[in-house]
C-alpha cells in the first residue's frame, strides 16, 4: 500500500463525510433547542430531488441550491408546527417526514420527468464541479507520479466542490454560533431549561422554530451536495440512510460541532475502506482474541451486576463466541489441522463492514466507553404551566 | 369530566385525521396529472374489486396486524419499537431455518415450529436494544433504528452465502419443502367447492394473527403484566412506586413485541406462493406497522381495521401504479400523511373538535 492509496482513502472519506457532516450539524442545532429530529433523512432527500430538479429546469445550479434549502426549511417548519406548535411527538413527526419525502420525490419526479422516478443526468453546468487549486494536478496519471506532497495537494486538499469547503467551514461557525453569541447560548439554554428561558423573557417558540430553521437549511445544502455535486440528478432513495447515519455520528459526537467533525470522518473512512479495500481478510486468530475477548469482558462485567446483565450479556458472548469457533471451523479441512487453521485468513463480510458504523453507535449508546447525554429537555414539548 | 364523549375520540378523531390525510393526498394527485376520484375509483377496484385483489388485501393486513400489534405492545409502555423492519427480517431467518433444515412431516408442524422460531428470533433481535433501554438508559428509537440496517446486513449475508442454494442467481433461500407449505384461503375454500381467492396468497396465517389480536387484548387489558405495561406507560415513576420493576417491564413489552413482530414471517415467508426467504423481506411493513397502531389507537379492534385499511391502500396502490404512470411509492405517501395526521398533529385536530364539544355542552346548560 502506498502513500498515494492513503491520499486516496482520505480523499474519499472526506468526500463522503461532508453530507453527513452537513446533516449531523443539522440535527445538532436541532436537538441542542430540544428538538429530537429524525426526520434528517427526509430532509436530505427532498432537498436532492428539488435541487436537482431545478438544476435541470433552469441550468443554474445555486438556484437548485436555493430550492433545495426552500423544501427542506418547509419540512423543518412542518416538523415544527406539529412539535413546537401542536406539542405532538417528535420521533412520530420525523418518522412522518422520512416516508413523506421517501415517497413523494419518486412520485414527482415520475411525474415531471417520466424517467422512472429520477431526474434527467444534468449536465456539466449545472452541477456544482470541482474547484481546482493553483498548480494542482487534475490527471490521474500525473498525479500518480508526482512527490507526496503534491499527491497530498492536488488530490486531498484540491478538486473538490465549493459545498465541501462550504461544509467543512460551517463546523467553526457552529461552534462559534452555540458557543460564542447570545443566540448560542439561549439555544442551548432551551434544549436544557425552558421554564429557565421562559423566566427570562425569552420565546420558547421563536427560539426552537429558530433552531428547526436552521436544522433546515443545513438538511437543504446537504441534499443538494448529494444530487447536484457528488452526482449528476437524483436517483431514488438517494440519501442512503445518510441522515441515520448522521444521528448516530451526533450522538457519538455528544452533540458537539467539532467532534461531530471527527465522527462523521470516522464514519466516512469505514465505507470509504469498503469501497477502497471490497477483500478485507483477518486472520482468524485475531477473530477468536477480538470476539471470545469482548465477550469475557462483557461477562466479567456483567457477573458484577444483576442477574438480568448476566443473562443478556451472558448470552450476547455465548453469541459471539460461537461465531468466533465457527469462523475457525470453517477454515479446518484434512490438509490443514486445527491449529494451522487458526492462522489461516478469513473474507470479512462487506455487510459488516458497512454495518460497523451502526454497531459503533449502538456500543457508544451502551455507555461503556464514555456516557452520552443527550440534552435535559430534548423530545419533551414545552407546556408553560403543567 | 371529559371534554369529548369516548366515540369522538374512537372514531371521530381518527376519521377526521383521514379526511386530512386524504385531501392532501388528493392535492398530490392532481400535482402529478391525476384526477383524484378516477385514481380513487381504481385503487378501490384493485383493492377489492376482484376475489384476487381482495385476497392481496387481506394478505397485506395480515402482515400489518402483526407489525401494528407489535407497536402497540410497546406503545401501552411508552416506548416506540421502531425496529419491526429488523424483527420481521430476523423472524423470517427464524422460519426459514426451522423450515429448510428441520423435517417437518405436516403443515401444521411447521405452523406451530415456524411460528414459535420466527417468534423467538423476533425476540431476540430486540433483546440488546431492550436491555439497553432498561438499564443504561440509551433511546431505543435510535438503537432500534440501528438493529434495523444492521438485521438488513446479516440477512443479505446469510442470503448471499450460507443460505444460498448453489447455482442460484436470487439473494435468496432455496423455496421450503412442499410439506411445510401453508394451506393458502383458497385451498381451504377449495374443500367447500369455491374458487375464492385464485391465485392470491392469503393464507391460514391471517387467523393466526386474529388469535394474536385476542391474546394482545387479552394480556393488555385482562392480566396483571397487561396491568403493569399500562401503569409503567402512564406513569414510569408511579408504577415504580408501586413495585413495578422498569427494567422487567420494559424488557418483556419490548420482547412481546419483537415476537409479535418476527411472527409476521409465518405469513410472508411461510405463507407465500412459493414460500422462501427473500431479501428486503419485510418490505416496509415494520413501519406501516407505526401507521397502524396510531390509527387503530392501539386497540386490536383499531388495528385490525387499521390493517385492513392498510392493506386495501397497499394493493389498491399497486394496481393503481400498474394501470396508470403513477408509482407505488405514492402508498408511501398516504402512509407518511396518516402516521403525521393520526401520530403526530393528532392534537390539530383534537383540539378544535373538543372545543367543539364544549360549546355545544353549555350551550345544552
Amino acid at each position: 500500500m502506498d502513500f498515494f492509496t492513503f491520499v486516496q482513502l482520505g480523499d474519499a472519506s472526506v468526500r463522503m463525510a461532508i453530507p453527513l457532516l452537513l446533516a449531523c450539524l443539522a440535527g445538532l442545532f436541532s436537538e441542542r433547542a430540544g428538538i429530537f429530529d429524525i426526520g434528517l433523512e427526509g430532509k436530505m432527500l427532498a432537498a436532492a430531488f428539488l435541487s436537482a430538479a431545478v438544476s435541470f429546469a433552469s441550468g443554474n445550479v445555486w438556484l437548485g441550491l436555493l430550492a433545495g434549502i426552500g423544501i427542506s426549511v418547509l419540512l423543518s417548519v412542518i416538523h415544527g408546527l406539529a412539535s413546537i406548535t401542536f406539542k405532538g411527538n417528535q420521533l412520530i413527526s420525523g418518522v412522518a417526514i422520512n416516508f413523506f419525502a421517501a415517497g413523494l420525490t419518486v412520485v414527482i419526479a415520475q411525474g415531471w420527468f417520466a424517467q422512472g422516478g429520477r431526474t434527467p443526468s444534468l449536465p456539466n453546468d449545472a452541477r456544482f464541479n470541482g474547484l481546482d487549486f493553483p498548480g494542482a494536478l487534475t490527471r490521474f496519471r500525473d498525479k500518480m507520479q508526482a512527490s507526496p506532497g503534491m499527491q497530498f495537494y492536488s488530490e486531498f486538499v484540491s478538486g473538490h466542490s465549493i459545498l465541501v469547503y462550504l461544509g467543512l467551514l460551517t463546523v467553526p461557525l457552529s461552534w462559534w454560533i452555540l458557543y460564542r453569541t447570545r443566540f448560542g447560548l439561549r439555544l442551548r439554554a432551551v434544549g436544557e431549561a425552558p421554564e429557565a428561558v421562559d423566566t427570562a423573557g425569552i420565546s420558547v417558540v421563536r427560539l426552537r422554530f429558530a433552531a428547526v430553521a436552521i436544522c433546515g437549511i443545513l438538511c437543504g445544502i446537504a441534499g443538494a451536495y448529494l444530487s447536484t455535486a457528488v452526482q449528476a440528478g437524483f436517483t431514488k432513495d438517494m440519501t442512503a440512510n445518510r441522515g441515520f447515519i448522521a444521528l448516530a455520528a451526533l450522538i457519538f459526537a455528544k452533540w458537539r460541532p467539532w467532534h461531530a467533525l471527527g465522527a462523521c470522518l470516522l464514519f466516512s473512512l469505514f465505507f470509504a475502506i469498503d469501497i477502497q479495500f471490497p477483500r478485507l481478510e483477518l486472520r482468524v486468530v485475531w477473530i477468536m482474541v477480538l470476539l471470545i475477548g469482548s465477550g469475557v469482558a462483557m461477562t466479567a462485567y456483567a457477573l458484577r451486576k444483576d442477574k438480568i446483565d448476566v443473562i443478556v450479556l451472558g448470552g450476547l458472548s455465548l453469541v459471539l463466541a460461537l461465531v468466533a469457533l465457527l469462523a475457525w471451523r470453517g477454515e479446518m479441512s484434512d490438509e490443514i489441522g486445527a491449529i494451522a487453521a487458526l492462522f489461516e485468513t478469513v473474507r470479512v463480510p462487506s455487510q459488516l463492514i458497512q454495518s460497523l458504523p451502526y454497531l459503533f453507535v449502538v456500543i457508544v449508546l451502551a455507555g461503556f466507553v464514555g456516557k452520552a447525554i443527550p440534552p435535559r429537555a430534548g423530545g419533551q414539548p414545552y407546556v408553560k404551566e403543567r | 369530566m371529559d371534554a369529548m364523549p369516548k366515540w369522538a375520540d374512537v372514531v371521530l378523531v381518527p376519521v377526521v385525521s383521514l379526511l386530512l390525510a386524504a385531501i392532501i393526498s388528493a392535492i398530490v394527485f392532481v400535482a402529478v396529472g391525476q384526477n383524484p376520484w378516477d385514481a380513487l375509483k381504481l385503487m378501490a377496484y384493485g383493492a377489492v374489486g376482484t376475489s384476487d385483489f381482495l385476497g392481496y388485501t387481506l394478505f397485506y393486513a395480515t402482515n400489518f396486524i402483526f407489525t401494528g400489534l407489535a407497536v402497540a405492545v410497546a406503545f401501552h409502555a411508552s416506548l416506540f419499537n421502531i425496529g419491526g423492519e429488523g424483527q420481521v427480517l430476523l423472524g423470517g431467518l427464524g422460519a426459514a431455518i426451522v423450515c429448510l433444515y428441520v423435517p417437518l412431516p405436516h403443515w401444521s408442524l411447521a405452523l406451530i415450529a415456524g411460528a414459535t422460531a420466527a417468534a423467538i428470533f423476533g425476540a431476540l433481535w430486540v433483546v440488546i436494544p431492550a436491555y439497553l433501554q432498561a438499564r443504561r438508559g440509551s433511546h431505543i428509537v435510535i438503537t432500534t433504528i440501528m438493529f434495523n440496517f444492521m438485521a438488513s446486513g446479516l440477512l443479505i449475508f446469510f442470503l448471499s452465502g450460507p443460505m444460498k442454494p448453489i447455482g442460484e442467481m436470487q439473494v435468496a433461500t432455496a423455496v421450503f419443502p412442499a410439506a411445510t407449505h401453508l394451506p393458502s384461503l383458497h385451498d381451504v375454500a377449495q374443500m367447500f367447492g369455491s374458487e375464492m381467492f385464485g391465485r392470491s396468497p392469503v393464507n391460514i396465517s391471517i387467523f393466526l394473527a386474529l388469535i394474536a389480536c385476542v391474546g394482545v387484548w387479552a394480556l393488555i387489558w385482562h392480566t396483571r403484566l397487561g396491568y403493569e405495561i399500562r401503569s409503567f406507560g402512564k406513569s414510569e415513576s408511579a408504577a415504580k412506586y408501586a413495585g413495578i420493576s422498569a427494567v422487567n417491564i420494559t424488557m418483556v413489552a419490548l420482547l412481546i413485541s419483537g415476537g409479535l413482530a418476527g411472527l409476521m414471517a409465518v405469513n410472508n415467508t411461510m405463507g407465500i406462493n412459493s414460500p422462501q426467504l427473500v431479501d428486503n423481506a419485510a418490505g416496509g411493513a415494520g413501519f406501516i406497522g407505526i401507521a397502524v397502531a396510531l390509527m387503530g389507537r392501539n386497540h386490536p379492534v383499531g388495528i385490525v381495521i387499521a390493517a385492513l385499511l392498510f392493506g386495501a391502500l397497499y394493493q389498491g396502490g399497486a394496481e393503481l401504479s400498474a394501470a396508470t404512470s403513477i408509482p407505488v411509492q405514492i402508498v408511501v405517501v398516504i402512509q407518511a400523511l396518516v402516521i403525521m395526521f393520526t401520530g403526530a398533529l393528532d392534537e390539530m385536530v383534537r383540539a378544535p373538535i373538543e372545543k367543539l364539544f364544549l360549546r355545544s355542552q353549555r350551550a345544552g346548560e
